[in-house]
C-alpha cells in the first residue's frame, strides 16, 4: 500500500504547522503522510481535512524547512504504534522513537493510536484501593484502579515530587502484581525530564517503565502525538499484557497549547481563551482511556499533571480535565508557602471514585466516617482564621479554638510528610483519629458512634 | 434504483456529500462502510450530513445513500432495562459484536426482534379506536406495557390477535393496516398527547432538601447546575434510584465513562423500595460517553425523551434525568464550528436557546390520547464552565425551568451533602403543591417549611455578625437561633446517600423529623428566655440523640420516643418557666 502511493508536489499553502495540498486522488480523513524536502529529509503528518480539491496535512515537527517543491505521500493508514513488551524500560521520543540509544523495538503488533472508546458496558467498576502511601490522598481523595485523577498544580510547586512519590509507592495491598508506569512528557524542560529520569533510575523504577519525551524544545505539534502514543502502549500492556499500568501524563497544559496552535492555524472559530471548541472531546477521548474492562486483568490509572494557568482552577484547562476526570489533587502555594510537602488542599480536592474502593475488606470501616470528619472539622477551623484576622483569637469561644488548633494540627500532621515516606492506610486513619481526638467528642457528628467507641483513641486507652 | 450521493469533503464528524438532495434530518449512511449520519445543512448541490461513528480513513469519492428516513426511535416492549448509545444501538450487542472497544460501522437494532411477548388484548373486533388508543398490553417485567395504535392511524378494528409475538409481528388491522408493537417515532419531533395538565402533583425523590424544600413536582422541568466536584451525579444517580416515577430514563450525555460504569453497576443491584424488584427493571438508560462520537452525543438527549414521551403515552410518570446538557450544547457548537456557522455567545450557535427549549417544552403532565394521564418530568444537568452561572447554557437553561437546585462547591468542601443550598435554590412550584402537601402529608406542611426556611435565612444574616465581631459578642437568643440553624442544617438538609437509612426519607418521616427539630427549637428559646445557658442546651444527651436518630434502624419510634421526652428533658435544665 505505502510503497506504490502516489507523490504529490502540489503543496499551494503552508500556515503553522499546516501544508495544503491540491488535486489529489482521493485521499482518507486522518490518513498519515510525509513530506520530502528536495534534500532527502522526511517529516510526518496527519490529514486534518481531505475534499476533492485540497487536502489539509497536520505536520508533526513543525513546517519549517518545508518548501512548496516538497514532495507529499500518503501512506493509505492511519497513524499505528508499533507495540511490544520489551519496550518496558525503553525511553522513547514524543513521536515514539527510541532516543536512549538502544536497538529498534521489535513489533508484537502494530495498533492504531487514536483508540477507540470503551464500550460502557464493558468496563469494570473500579474499585480496588491503590495505596499510595500519601495520607492525604489516601485518606481522603482516595485512588483507586481505573481511576483518572490529576494533580492540578501551578508552576513552581513540587507536583512533580509528589507524581514521583506516587509511581514509587503505589501498590494495591495483598497483591503482588507490581505496576507499569507509562510516563509521557509533553513540553517539559529537559531539566525537569532529567529530575523525573534520574529518580526513575535511582529508584530501578525505569525497568519497568516506558518513557515518551517530548521536550520544550521539540516540535509543539508533535506534543498531540505523545499522549497518544503513550496510552496505546498502555492499553497494550493493561488489556493485552494483564499488567496494571500506572500512565502518568504531564503537562496537559503544554498539550492544550499545542491544540491551540493548531486551531489557530485553521483558523476556527475559537471557543473560550482561544481554545477551540473542541477540546473538551479532545480532552476526552485521552483521559476516558483509563478504565478496567470486564474479564481482563489489567488496568490503566491516570495521573495527569497540569499546570493552572495564574493558578486559576476555572481557566479552560482544569476546568474541563475536572468534567471529565474523577476528581483532582490540587496543591496550594499557601501551604507550599508554609514549608508543607505535600502541599496538597484537600478541600479543593476530591476524588469520585472514593467510596468504591474505601470501607470494610477494602481499607478500614471507619475510613468514610472519619475523612468526612477530617473534612468537616478542617473547614471549619480554616473559616475560622479568617475571623481570628479580623478579631484576635481571644474573642473565639473555647470550642472554636479547638477548631482552630485542630486545622493547624491537621496541616502539620496528617498533610504534611515526608518524600520518601510511605505510610500505609492503618497509619494515615490512625493519625486521623489522634488529630479528632483533640476535638469534643459531641462534636464528631460525622461518625457513627460504633466507631468512635471503637477507634476513638479516648475509648482505646481505656481497654 | 437508489441513487448514490459521494462524498466531496471530510472534516472530523462533519462530512460533505454531493449528488443527492435528501431531505433535513434525513438519515444518511456515508461511506463504504455505512456509517450512520444525518443531514444537518444543504447548500446548493452540497450536503452536510453529521456523522455518529469515527470517521477516520473515510475518503472523498465514497458513496453516500439517502434512507429517505429521520432518525427513528424504536418503541415497545423491550425497552426497559435496555442500556443504549446515543442512537439506541444496545451496548451489550455491540459488545457482543465488536468486542470490549465501540468500532464502527456496525447497526443494531433499538428492540430485539427475537423475543416473543404475550400479547392480551383489550379491544375486540369492530371497536373504533384511534392513534393513541391501547389495543392491549404485555407485561414487561412489573409494568402493564400498553401497546398503542401508532399515532396518525384511526378507524374500525379489523382483526385483533392473542397469543406470543415478536415486535415486528401483526397483533391487529386497524383500517386496513397491519399494526405490531414497535413503533418507529422521529426523535427530534415530540409525541402527541390530548392536553397539557397543571403540575400539581409533587415528585416524592425521598431526599428532605428536596421534597420538603424545593419540591419539584411529576411534570415539571428542573436544572442543577454544579461547577465540578459538587455532587451533581450523585445528586441525579438518588434521584433516579428514589424518585416514586414508574420509569426512569437516565442520558449519560458525554460523561464519563466510569461514572456510567457505575450506573450500570450499582441500578441492578439496587431494589425500587416499591416493588422489591431490581431498579434496572423500570429503567431505561442511554450512555454516550465524552468519548463516544459528538453527533450520536447531541442525537442522545432526543432519543431519550422520545422513549419517555412512549411510556408518558401509555399513563406513566416518567422521570427523565439528562446529564449533562451542557455536553449536549457543547456538542451543538462543536458541530456549529466545523459548519463555520456564524458563532452566537461563547461560540455556542445562535439557536441554542431554541433548541433547549424545544426539548423542556416535552416535559410535563399531560392528558393522554386514550384517557390516561401521563407525565415528564426532566432534570437536566448543566456543567458552567468554572462555575460560572452567567454562561450561556445556565443562563438559557435558567430562563425556561421553573426549579433550580444550585449545587454548592463550599457545601462539598464541607462535606455537607446533597450539596444543595438552600438560599439560592429555589422552586417556583411550591405554591402550586401546597395543596397537596396539606391534604396529604399535614396541614401545617407549608408553614413547617417557611419556618424552617426563615431560620435558615436569619442564619445567614447573623454570620455576617459573627463574621465581624464573632459568636459571643451575639446575645444568647441569636446564638440559639444560630444553633437552631445547625440542626436544620445537620440533622435535616443533611442526607447520606451512602447510608441505607438515610438514603430515603419518606414524606411523614421529613415532617415528623423537622416537626420535632421546631419542637426542640421552641422550648429552647423558652429555656434561653428563662436563663438557661445555650451551651448546656446544646449539650444536653436528646439534642444528641435526635442528630443521631437518622442513621438507626428505628428512626421513626425513636423520633418519637424523643418528641415525647423533649419536654422533661428541658425541664431537668431547670431555669424559671
Amino acid at each position: 500500500m505505502s510503497i506504490a502511493s502516489k507523490e504529490y508536489r502540489t503543496i499551494t499553502q503552508i500556515a503553522g504547522p499546516l501544508v495544503f495540498v491540491e488535486k489529489t486522488e482521493p485521499i482518507g480523513y486522518n490518513e498519515l503522510a510525509t513530506v520530502t524536502m528536495p534534500d532527502g529529509t522526511q517529516k510526518r503528518g496527519q490529514v486534518l481535512d481531505t475534499s476533492e480539491d485540497f487536502v489539509v496535512i497536520q505536520v508533526f515537527e513543525g513546517t519549517t524547512g518545508i518548501e512548496k517543491a516538497a514532495g507529499v505521500k500518503f501512506l493509505g493508514e492511519t497513524m499505528k504504534m508499533p507495540v511490544s513488551r520489551d519496550m518496558l524500560g525503553r525511553i522513547l521520543s514524543g513521536a515514539g522513537e527510541p532516543i536512549d540509544g538502544g536497538p529498534a523495538i521489535t513489533p508484537e503488533k502494530r495498533l492504531d493510536i487514536s483508540g477507540a472508546a470503551i464500550n460502557p458496558w464493558a468496563r469494570a467498576e473500579p474499585k480496588e484501593f491503590i495505596q499510595t502511601g500519601i495520607s492525604t490522598i489516601d485518606g481522603m481523595n482516595t485512588l483507586v484502579r481505573g481511576q483518572k485523577l490529576p494533580i492540578f498544580s501551578s508552576s513552581g510547586l513540587p507536583h512533580n515530587d509528589i507524581a514521583l512519590q506516587i509511581a514509587r509507592q503505589a501498590k494495591v495491598r495483598g497483591s503482588e502484581e507490581e505496576f507499569a508506569v507509562v510516563f509521557a512528557a509533553m513540553g517539559i524542560t529537559a531539566e525537569e525530564a532529567q529530575y523525573f529520569m534520574s529518580d526513575f533510575e535511582r529508584t530501578g523504577a525505569l525497568k519497568r517503565a516506558v518513557v515518551f519525551m517530548n521536550l520544550a524544545d521539540d516540535p509543539a505539534i508533535e506534543r498531540i502525538l505523545t499522549p497518544k502514543l503513550a496510552l496505546t502502549t498502555a492499553e497494550y500492556l493493561a488489556f493485552e499484557l494483564d499488567m496494571h499500568v500506572l500512565v502518568i501524563l504531564t503537562d496537559i497544559t503544554n498539550y492544550c497549547e499545542a491544540l491551540r496552535q493548531i486551531g489557530a492555524a485553521r483558523e476556527e472559530v475559537p471557543g473560550r481563551r482561544g481554545y477551540p471548541g473542541y477540546m473538551y472531546t479532545d480532552l476526552a477521548t485521552m483521559y476516558e482511556r483509563a478504565g478496567r474492562i470486564k474479564g481482563k486483568k489489567g488496568s490503566i490509572t491516570q495521573i495527569p499533571i497540569l499546570t493552572m494557568p495564574g493558578d486559576d482552577i476555572t481557566h479552560p484547562i482544569p476546568d474541563l480535565t475536572g468534567y471529565i476526570t474523577e476528581g483532582q489533587i490540587v496543591t496550594s502555594r499557601e501551604l507550599h508557602r508554609a514549608g508543607i510537602y505535600p502541599p496538597i488542599n484537600v478541600s479543593a480536592s476530591l476524588s469520585r471514585l472514593m467510596n468504591a474502593g474505601i470501607g470494610p475488606g477494602l481499607t478500614r470501616e471507619d475510613h468514610k466516617a472519619i475523612s468526612d470528619q477530617l473534612y468537616a472539622a478542617y473547614a471549619e477551623g480554616k473559616d475560622l482564621r479568617g475571623l481570628v484576622a479580623i478579631v484576635g483569637k481571644d474573642a473565639l469561644s473555647e470550642r472554636d479554638k479547638q477548631f482552630l488548633d485542630f486545622a493547624d494540627a491537621f496541616e502539620d500532621k496528617f498533610v504534611r510528610q515526608g518524600t520518601d515516606e510511605d505510610r500505609d492506610i492503618e497509619t494515615t486513619l490512625d493519625i486521623a483519629w489522634e488529630l479528632v481526638a483533640k476535638l469534643p467528642i459531641n462534636q464528631l457528628s460525622r461518625i457513627d458512634r460504633k466507631y468512635i467507641e471503637k477507634y476513638h483513641p479516648e475509648y482505646r486507652k481505656s481497654e | 434504483m437508489e441513487k448514490h450521493g459521494t462524498i466531496y469533503r471530510v472534516a472530523g464528524p462533519v462530512v460533505t456529500a454531493t449528488g443527492i438532495s435528501p431531505r433535513m434530518y434525513d438519515v444518511m449512511l456515508v461511506g463504504e462502510e455505512g456509517l450512520m449520519g444525518e443531514v444537518i445543512k444543504i447548500d446548493g448541490d452540497k450536503t452536510i450530513i453529521q456523522v455518529y461513528e469515527e470517521t477516520s480513513g473515510l475518503k472523498p469519492g465514497e458513496k453516500v445513500i439517502d434512507t429517505h428516513h429521520p432518525l427513528v426511535a424504536e418503541l415497545g416492549p423491550g425497552l426497559l432495562s435496555s442500556v443504549y448509545d446515543g442512537i439506541q444501538r444496545p451496548l451489550p450487542v455491540l459488545m457482543e459484536s465488536m468486542g470490549d472497544f465501540i468500532k464502527r460501522g456496525v447497526s443494531a437494532n433499538g428492540l430485539d426482534r427475537s423475543k416473543k411477548w404475550k400479547f392480551v388484548p383489550v379491544v375486540k373486533k369492530g371497536d373504533k379506536v384511534e392513534g393513541g388508543d391501547v389495543l392491549g398490553t404485555v407485561q414487561e417485567f412489573y409494568l402493564t406495557h400498553k401497546i398503542m395504535v401508532h399515532p396518525g392511524i384511526s378507524g374500525t378494528v379489523e382483526e385483533i390477535r392473542e397469543g406470543e409475538f415478536t415486535v415486528e409481528e401483526t397483533v391487529a388491522k386497524v383500517a386496513g393496516k397491519d399494526i405490531m408493537m414497535m413503533q418507529k417515532w422521529p426523535v427530534r419531533m415530540g409525541r402527541p398527547f390530548g392536553k397539557k395538565l397543571l403540575p400539581d402533583i409533587p415528585l416524592i425523590t425521598g431526599q428532605r432538601v428536596l421534597d420538603t424544600m424545593f419540591p419539584l413536582p411529576k411534570g415539571g422541568t428542573a436544572a442543577i447546575p454544579g461547577a465540578f466536584g459538587t455532587g451533581k451525579t450523585v445528586t441525579q444517580q438518588q434521584l433516579a434510584k428514589w424518585s416514586d416515577a414508574e420509569i426512569v430514563v437516565y442520558i449519560g450525555c458525554g460523561e464519563r465513562g466510569n461514572e456510567m460504569t457505575e450506573v450500570l453497576a450499582t441500578f441492578p443491584e439496587l431494589e425500587d423500595p416499591k416493588t422489591g424488584e431490581p431498579l434496572m427493571q423500570r429503567t431505561v438508560l442511554i450512555a454516550n460517553t465524552s468519548n463516544m462520537p459528538v453527533a450520536a452525543r447531541e442525537a442522545s438527549v432526543y432519543t431519550g425523551m422520545t422513549i419517555a414521551e412512549y411510556y408518558r403515552d401509555q399513563g406513566y410518570n416518567v422521570s427523565l434525568m439528562a446529564d449533562s446538557t451542557s455536553r449536549w450544547a457543547e456538542a451543538m457548537r462543536e458541530i456549529s464550528s466545523r459548519l463555520e456557522e456564524m458563532p452566537g455567545e461563547e461560540g455556542f450557535p445562535a439557536y441554542l436557546s431554541a433548541r433547549l427549549s424545544e426539548f423542556y417544552e416535552r416535559a410535563g403532565r399531560v392528558q393522554n390520547r386514550n384517557g390516561t394521564v401521563g407525565s415528564i418530568s426532566v432534570v437536566g444537568a448543566v456543567s458552567p464552565p468554572g462555575g460560572d452561572l452567567s454562561e450561556p447554557v445556565t443562563q438559557n437553561t435558567l430562563r425556561i425551568v421553573r426549579v433550580f437546585w444550585a449545587l454548592d462547591s463550599k457545601l462539598r468542601e464541607r462535606r455537607h451533602f446533597p450539596t444543595i443550598n438552600w438560599l439560592t435554590s429555589y422552586s417556583l412550584y411550591t405554591t402550586g403543591l401546597n395543596g397537596w402537601y396539606k391534604e396529604n402529608v399535614a396541614d401545617d406542611f407549608p408553614a413547617l417549611r417557611q419556618w424552617a426556611m426563615e431560620i435558615l435565612q436569619r442564619e445567614s444574616e447573623l454570620q455576617e455578625i459573627v463574621q465581624l465581631v464573632g459568636s459571643d459578642a451575639l446575645p444568647d437568643e441569636q446564638k440559639m437561633t444560630l444553633e437552631v440553624a445547625r440542626m436544620i442544617r445537620e440533622i435535616f438538609l443533611q442526607q447520606n446517600a451512602y447510608h441505607k437509612v438515610d438514603t430515603y426519607c419518606p414524606l411523614p418521616r421529613q415532617y415528623t423529623m423537622l416537626k420535632v427539630i421546631k419542637k426542640f427549637a421552641d422550648l429552647s428559646i423558652r429555656a434561653v428566655e428563662g436563663g438557661v445557658a445555650v451551651d448546656d442546651i446544646v449539650a444536653m444527651p436528646i439534642r444528641n440523640r435526635l442528630a443521631k436518630s437518622k442513621y438507626e434502624e428505628t428512626i421513626d419510634s425513636e423520633l418519637e420516643a424523643i418528641d415525647k421526652e423533649m419536654a422533661e428533658a428541658f425541664d431537668s435544665l431547670g431555669g424559671k418557666a
